[in-house]
């Protein structure tokens, strides 16, 4: 799950990293009383989507010219300007895809002196099982590319949960930094405020991108990018109500409701299948056939008759599906089970496109027979391969 | 031969009382008789669990208990992700050999903490978020589909649950049979990495061929890739086929189990599979022919 920056900004001043005074607004009249609120003379006015890349970004409405998602304001009036041209438009940056998104939050900021621009992310590195520092003194711009063109400017501090963020964890990250001074003063308490932060909140990326040396000598977050471990969710209430379900699928977001792994792609081939590596495989063949899947659906080990109804339900409601590819190979789940769901779902909703179902497994007759008596027009398949033939031989015909 | 369980394997179950842990125990008990000897809970040690089939198990207060009692020297956890962690903490404790954590769910942080008091002990611990293992004929332990499995040749590694039974049921259609199919498991900080189930495969004389099936995310099939490149160089080397799950997968999209996501510019399917065919694996392009792909590389 992910969350706005400043949502982000403000969780993490909660664990005393230092960051500029803001203030978030939903519309354009809040504007002038939010910048007044704040120092000046120098502001920033952000768009709060949940996709990087903002301050390069085009509003689709506003032509090429126009400035981007990320303004600096030299007076309130000028704040007040930006948020009219910002608010309620969509913005394209490289993150977003064509369509962009609908900024619908700006985060209105105290202007800082940036002195130099430094990359810092937590994440956990999984290759030694430890969270880890990811630091760079190429901030500000696309790690990515960092990583790729001078990887040796990126440098990985694993902590050992035992110990937490020692003296000797801050040093070695400050001098890949090449922090002195003051900075180096406040990164004695910043790295264990953001370890303490990430593993506290369970958190699965914290960005700091750019972290800043100000001219004055001190660090400040500049942007922050967090989002969290979904199966930590249960625990964290607080995170939860954090959540931006405009910035969501409304697939996606039905699909968590039941539990459901569930990702909205651009194809037309819907599939349901359990496990989440035969669901990938599953695409990924269905692609081998010349066609697209309509999303990826992991309905789990688990699953009841009730979450397999309902997962049918989202499939069958988009609609670009032109078919479905039901593939099961039951070991925790059971055949009968997935075979239930599919035909008391197809009962209630219907089925307006070709249904293709492969199933095998635990109770894998005993499914068999509950599809071929439901009298539904259920296409049974021998194996994987069979089925996506079926699926697209279908479509195409 | 096979790798880390065969019929004296002795398991004890944690979270057997549960539907799950029933279902799962009474599938093992019935599958070759699987030593399946006990199972824990804090609350009722001392009773006895019964399956839907008259079976019965002597439940155990806690681990070290029960494997005082019964000599067990595995465990299997269907404990809920919320205390999944604090369950294999306890048989590391407890000192059990071979731990399998079935749980999905368990959060990243709960597993790095795991992972630390793994790192300090004898234990191996395979998953979480896995289906298990199994030896054809001899011990099932976890959730794989026992009847799709025959005697045989070929050691299965695989970091998906699913795509595992895929290879088991082609290669036993193709008359290969399995020597014993491990799941890994599809969690970013897990306990068995690839490395550790290959290097047991060509260490174990009866395994004469190998499916590694990997997917997005993380670099543990680069890894392994290396390590068998590297075994090679010693003369130490088996035929193998693979496939790996995802190459249509978005970036920066999570599927499903937890570690599969390409980020950062890293795990992407491509780069997967270019290391492994470097490494001399055949890699199938679809996941219904990895036994046929491994019977022509069989074939040579």
């Amino acid at each position: 799950m992910n969350i706005h920056e400043y949502q982000a900004k403000a969780l993490l001043k909660g664990y005393g990293a230092p960051v500029a005074e803001g203030v978030a607004i939903l519309k354009v009249e809040e504007a002038e009383a939010a910048a007044k609120k704040l120092p000046g003379p120098l502001y920033v006015v952000k768009s709060q989507i949940h996709a990087g890349g903002r301050g390069k970004g085009k509003f689709k409405e506003l032509g090429p010219d126009a400035k981007g998602g990320v303004r600096l304001a030299k007076s309130i009036d000028e704040v007040v300007a930006h948020a009219k041209e910002m608010l309620g438009n969509t913005l394209v940056t490289a993150q977003t895809g064509e369509a962009g998104k609908q900024v619908n939050r700006l985060y209105i900021e105290d202007g800082a002196d940036i002195d130099r621009e430094l990359y810092c992310s937590l994440l956990v590195d999984r290759s030694v099982g430890r969270v880890a520092f990811v630091v760079s003194t190429e901030g500000g711009m696309d790690i990515e590319a960092v990583a790729h063109d001078t990887p040796e400017k990126i440098h990985t501090i694993a902590i050992d949960p035992e110990t937490g963020v020692t003296a000797d964890d801050v040093a070695r990250i400050s001098k890949a930094l090449e922090l002195t001074g003051a900075a180096a003063e406040d990164a004695k308490s910043l790295f264990p405020a953001l370890y303490k932060a990430f593993g506290e909140k369970d958190m699965a990326l914290l960005e700091v991108n750019p972290l800043i040396v100000m001219k004055d000598g001190h660090l400040r977050v500049l942007d922050a990018k967090m989002s969290f471990d979904g199966n930590a969710l249960f625990r964290h209430d607080d995170v939860k109500a954090l959540r931006d379900e405009t910035e969501e699928d409304a697939k996606e977001i039905e699909a968590s409701k039941w539990d459901l792994a569930y990702v909205a792609l651009d194809g037309n081939i819907g599939c349901m299948v359990n496990g989440a590596g035969l669901a990938m495989a599953t695409m990924d063949i269905i692609k081998l056939y010349g066609k697209e899947p309509a999303n990826f659906c992991d309905v789990g080990g688990g699953a009841g008759k009730d979450k397999v109804a309902a997962a049918f339900k989202i499939i069958t409601a988009d609609p670009k599906v032109e078919g479905i590819l039901v593939n099961i190979f039951g070991g925790i789940m059971k055949c009968d089970v997935i075979a239930e769901g599919v035909v008391a779902a197809v009962q209630e909703v219907g089925l307006k496109v070709p249904l293709v179902v492969r199933l095998e497994g635990t109770n894998v007759e005993l499914g068999k027979k509950i599809l071929n008596e439901s009298g539904l027009a259920i296409t049974a398949a021998d194996d994987l391969d069979d089925a996506a033939k079926k699926i697209v031989a279908a479509i195409n015909a | 031969m096979s790798i880390l369980v065969n019929k004296n394997t002795k398991v004890l179950v944690q979270g057997l009382t549960g539907k799950t842990g029933t279902f799962h125990t009474e599938q093992a008990l019935a599958y070759y008789g699987t030593q399946m000897v006990g199972g824990i809970h804090p609350k009722k040690g001392g009773e006895t669990w019964t399956g839907s089939k008259g079976e019965t198990l002597p439940i155990f207060a806690s681990v070290a208990e029960g494997k005082e009692k019964t000599g067990a020297d595995a465990s299997v956890i269907y404990v809920p992700p919320a205390g999944a962690a604090d369950a294999i903490i306890e048989a590391i404790d407890a000192e059990i050999p071979f731990i399998t954590c079935i749980t999905e769910g368990i959060p990243v942080m709960d597993m790095v903490r795991v992972k630390a008091r793994l790192d300090r002990s004898n234990s191996r611990l395979l998953g979480p978020n896995c289906p298990g293992i199994l030896t054809p004929e001899e011990c099932k332990i976890g959730i794989m589909p026992g009847s799709i499995f025959r005697k045989g040749s070929v050691g299965i590694v695989s970091r998906s649950g699913t795509l595992t039974y895929e290879a088991v049921f082609q290669t036993s259609n193709e008359g290969l049979g399995q020597t014993t199919a491990v799941g890994i498991g599809g969690d970013p900080v897990k306990g068995t990495e690839f490395i550790d189930v290959l290097e047991m495969f060509l260490a174990d004389e009866a395994t004469t061929s190998i499916i590694m099936i990997g997917e997005i995310g993380g670099s543990a099939e680069e890894d392994a890739a290396q390590f068998l490149i590297d075994e090679a160089k010693k003369g130490r080397k088996k035929p193998m086929a693979g496939f790996i799950a995802g190459r249509t997968a978005p970036k920066g999209r999570t599927m499903g189990h937890a570690g599969a996501v390409v980020s950062g510019g890293k795990g992407d399917a491509e780069s997967k599979i270019a290391a492994m065919e470097a490494a001399g694996i055949k890699v199938s392009p679809s996941p219904a022919r990895l036994g046929k792909t491994l019977v022509e590389v069989l074939k040579g």
